[in-house]
């Protein structure tokens, strides 16, 4: 594989995460990660929309005015998101009644604009199709990874499954229904986001300011 | 009046000169064409899925309630025992089913005594029966009403004397997922069965309530514990029930059909 793609595809994944460094689609990570089944759908349904509205996009990106572009990534955008919803309430019809209005909201995600915006309008069709699989990835592993956290303590389940036999049903865990509510995800979030920098310092952001030590002296 | 100026020179330039307003009409105008193309190919193609999905879930769910219901046996198949009638609730009584446009027909309800918070309801609504042996063995009915910030539509069955509950489900709610959202629970819906939703002298007085249900207490039979954390979603389910048992909802139908009027 060629350097460019490969970077184009592993790079989101950590060193580039769209959550984790540009901190961009957090309102998804909020909301469908109280269970790993909405979770997980919710990746595979970013992932296949990023990945052809970034391949679309490209595809068309001599042709697009400029002075209408924003517009016609949102157009390519929404007719990629209803279709995905509309295969999911054929096929996976519980989960979708879980995921209620989120699956429609990845039109307004900020990484799936970006993409086109950033990467796609700029880069050849193919590098522009794997750019969108490697971000939808990186997405979707702090999506399973907030997820895994959020249902194990919250629910003592992972996939449905019981993993912590809960104390109403005769077991020993007590479930944390804090892991249930949506600031939960903004704390694990942030932990996220220590963990990772603290791994790969050059994540971390300079700050914009910084206080000036005054000697008592200079002071007075 | 001055209109303010449209024709300014575009930012960025670079690609204006062939940015002419002809284009940017027809590549918007080609690709909104062909956007609605695979959109709609997509939501006609896969409407008759979706269609019987839903279908589908409501059967599953009103055998649920029923408690007829058993994961082996496919649901079409078990739906097979479960008779479709419709009921005028004015009137309280089954009718024939209403032609298509009758079905659509709604009647707003009294802000003062719409306790499910849904503002109006059908004229004509389908309640499901199961016979065994030619006697009533359950009816099941449709219920809806406001939970915190969402609708919930369910089902509850009855056994044959139209008071004692057989179970309850709700096939379509967005309430909080873990605390309102437990209205999907099967430990919190084991505890309907059994209970009475009519009190001796005729009111309805099945409820949920917080703290437990005291079982001494001399209106046990009506009580179900209320959802932990989420006492808005309990209260609404309290009101829907209070509604659809009451004067405006399946009362006048249901002392019918106790008496065998109807």
């Amino acid at each position: 594989m060629q350097p460019e793609a490969k970077k184009a595809l592993f790079d989101p994944l950590v060193d580039n995460n769209p959550v984790a460094l540009q901190i961009l689609g957090i309102c998804p990570t909020l909301a469908v990660t109280t269970k790993l089944s909405t979770a997980f759908t919710m990746a595979i349904a970013l992932t296949v929309v990023l990945a052809f509205s970034n391949l679309s996009i490209s595809l068309i990106r001599k042709h697009i005015p400029n002075n209408i572009r924003i517009i016609v990534y949102m157009i390519v955008i929404a007719s990629l998101v209803i279709v995905v919803d509309q295969f999911i309430k054929a096929f996976a019809y519980s989960i979708s009644k879980q995921l209620s209005v989120f699956v429609g909201l990845i039109i307004t995600n900020c990484i799936v604009l970006g993409r086109a915006e950033a990467f796609a309008s700029k880069q050849p069709p193919v590098l522009s199709f794997l750019d969108g699989i490697g971000h939808g990835l990186g997405f979707s592993l702090v999506l399973m990874v907030v997820g895994t956290v959020r249902e194990l303590l919250g629910s003592g389940t992972l996939f449905g499954q019981t993993v912590l036999p809960l104390t109403r049903d005769g077991g020993w865990y007590q479930a944390n229904g804090m892991m249930l509510l949506a600031p939960t995800a903004f704390f694990l979030i942030g932990l996220l986001v220590w963990a990772v920098r603290t791994w790969k310092p050059a994540q971390v952001e300079k700050p914009e300011y910084r206080i000036r030590q005054v000697h008592r002296t200079e002071v007075l | 009046m001055s209109e303010p100026e449209h024709d300014k020179p575009t930012e960025s330039g670079a690609a204006s000169a062939d940015d002419g307003v002809g284009r940017t009409l027809v590549v918007a105008l080609v690709l909104c064409v062909a956007c609605s193309l695979v959109v709609s190919t997509a939501a006609v193609g896969l409407h008759p899925i979706q269609e019987a999905n839903r279908a589908l879930d409501r059967q599953r769910n009103i055998l649920l309630a029923a408690g007829l219901y058993t994961p082996e046996r496919n649901v079409a198949d078990l739906f097979g025992q479960v008779e479709t009638r419709w009921v005028d609730l004015s009137r309280g009584r089954f009718v024939d089913p209403p032609d298509r446009d009758a079905r659509e027909e709604q009647i707003s309800i009294p802000r003062a005594r719409d306790f499910a918070g849904i503002k109006t309801r059908p004229r004509y609504i389908e309640v499901y029966v199961v016979r065994e042996d030619g006697t009533l063995h359950s009816i099941i009915l449709p219920i809806w009403g406001l939970g915190l910030y969402s609708t919930l539509h369910g089902y509850i069955a009855l056994a044959g004397d139209d008071n004692t509950v057989q179970g309850i489900r709700f096939y379509e709610q967005g309430e909080t997922p873990g605390l309102g959202g437990e209205v999907d629970n099967p430990r919190w819906l084991d505890l309907w069965p059994g209970k009475r939703v009519y009190a001796d002298g005729g009111e309805p007085r099945l409820r949920l309530v917080k703290g437990g249900v005291d079982p001494n207490a001399a209106d046990a039979a009506h009580e179900v514990d209320a959802l932990t954390g989420a006492t808005l979603t309990s209260r609404g389910i309290s009101r829907m029930l209070q509604y659809w048992f009451g004067d405006d909802g399946y009362g006048p139908f249901l002392a019918g059909l106790r008496k065998g009027e109807v």
